[in-house]
């Protein structure tokens, strides 16, 4: 097991939860960003067989091997999906210079309907200035279901995330995530390392959760500032995203509340009264009476 | 004669209401003018979907307002109030 402070902590897995990705700007060291390219310039990273543990998909000397097994990428992935995840496949996606077009907008695989949920790691190693594209995502759709390239008509949204980002930069992203590759208008050719991994474990409080108190399942007064003003579990889970419709905004935040109870165990939890409120279906007659 | 081509807005609006709010968007040009694509823009055409019919698009959809399929009531899918314009545009070639 990974030591204890490199896992993610209960705000982030909550902001995970909310907003279905992590972003950590210039976290592997330039040396290995350069080792990693001229990896991918050699064609020299192969992949295993679906299905194989992480810890034996890149045996040394490997630079993408090195850089999955700093402890800050182990504690990020054991935190959610726990320690030597499946390798799923991996991919270095390339977008040509001067491209026509973007991809369309898509999630990943086929629609999934688990609760329980894959991650994918997105390496850029080298810098991702505007014009050279980069993957976008639009935050907060990973509960839509959807099937693949269904969403191409999308080609906007407000606050969608165009990654623009230093090299070393890493992304972990919930697998239902919409994203695309955005058109490369640079002149140079752009490369971004994808790797997907399975579970082999309960995603259940996989996390550092020393800051999860009991306080943080406690109803709270609702639609009020003072409660939205505090930077806690249900804040986080509680945000919407621009692009939410008016009232689709409100079934996001019941979909964060039944991940973030599948990952806690506690079947109690809610944010705004919203699933409480349904689940009171009193059967006490006299009280009735 | 004039030959016309059609450019097509997509709307993807906060709720049912044609005055309500732009939450996502689409392009497409007939003329071949233009070339949209996938996140070329972070600022929507319009605030709203009035917005647009007032600088001279024509609503050519409203979206149906269906009632969910039984077990379906929370499920969250694709954008629900997809609103869909056009213009007329003269080329000359």
């Amino acid at each position: 097991m990974i030591d204890k402070q490199y896992l993610l902590n209960s705000k982030q897995v909550a902001s995970f939860v909310a907003r279905g990705f992590l972003r950590f700007d210039e976290l592997v060291a330039p040396e290995l960003n350069e080792a990693v390219m001229a990896e991918i310039d050699a064609g020299s990273i192969k992949a295993a067989a679906a299905g194989t543990p992480l810890s034996q998909c890149y045996p040394a000397p490997s630079a993408i091997g090195r850089m999955l097994n700093m402890p800050e990428i182990q504690g990020m992935i054991q935190s959610l999906v726990g320690p030597d995840p499946l390798f799923d496949h991996h991919a270095v996606h390339v977008r040509q210079a001067n491209e026509g077009a973007a991809q369309g907008m898509h999630g990943d695989s086929i629609i999934d309907t688990r609760m329980h949920f894959d991650i994918q790691l997105m390496y850029f190693p080298h810098d991702v200035p505007l014009d050279m594209g980069g993957t976008l995502i639009v935050p907060g759709s990973q509960y839509r279901r959807i099937n693949e390239m269904d969403i191409a008509r999308y080609q906007n949204f407000l606050g969608q995330i165009p990654m623009v980002c230093k090299a070393g930069t890493i992304l972990v992203l919930h697998h239902g995530i919409w994203h695309c590759g955005r058109q490369n208008k640079s002149n140079t050719k752009r490369y971004m390392y994808k790797i997907r991994l399975n579970p082999r474990v309960r995603q259940l409080r996989l996390w550092n959760t020393d800051d999860l108190e009991t306080e943080n399942a406690k109803h709270k007064p609702i639609f009020t500032r003072e409660t939205n003003a505090v930077e806690d579990i249900q804040t986080i889970l509680s945000r919407g995203e621009p692009w939410f419709e008016d009232a689709g905004a409100r079934l996001e935040v019941v979909n964060r509340i039944k991940m973030w109870r599948f990952l806690t165990g506690d079947n109690n939890f809610d944010v705004h009264y919203w699933l409480t409120r349904l689940e009171n279906m009193p059967e006490n007659l006299q009280l009735a009476a | 004669m004039a030959k016309v081509r059609q450019k097509v807005l997509v709307l993807y609006l906060g709720n049912s209401a044609l005055d309500s709010n732009v939450k996502g968007w689409s392009l497409y040009d007939g003329t071949g003018r233009d070339h949209h694509t996938t996140g070329d823009s972070d600022t929507p055409p319009y605030k709203t979907g009035l917005a647009a019919l007032r600088d001279g698009w024509r609503v050519i959809q409203f979206p149906q307002l269906n009632p969910p399929y039984p077990n379906m009531e929370y499920t969250t899918s694709f954008q629900m109030y997809e609103f869909i314009f056009e213009q007329l545009e003269e080329i000359h070639d």
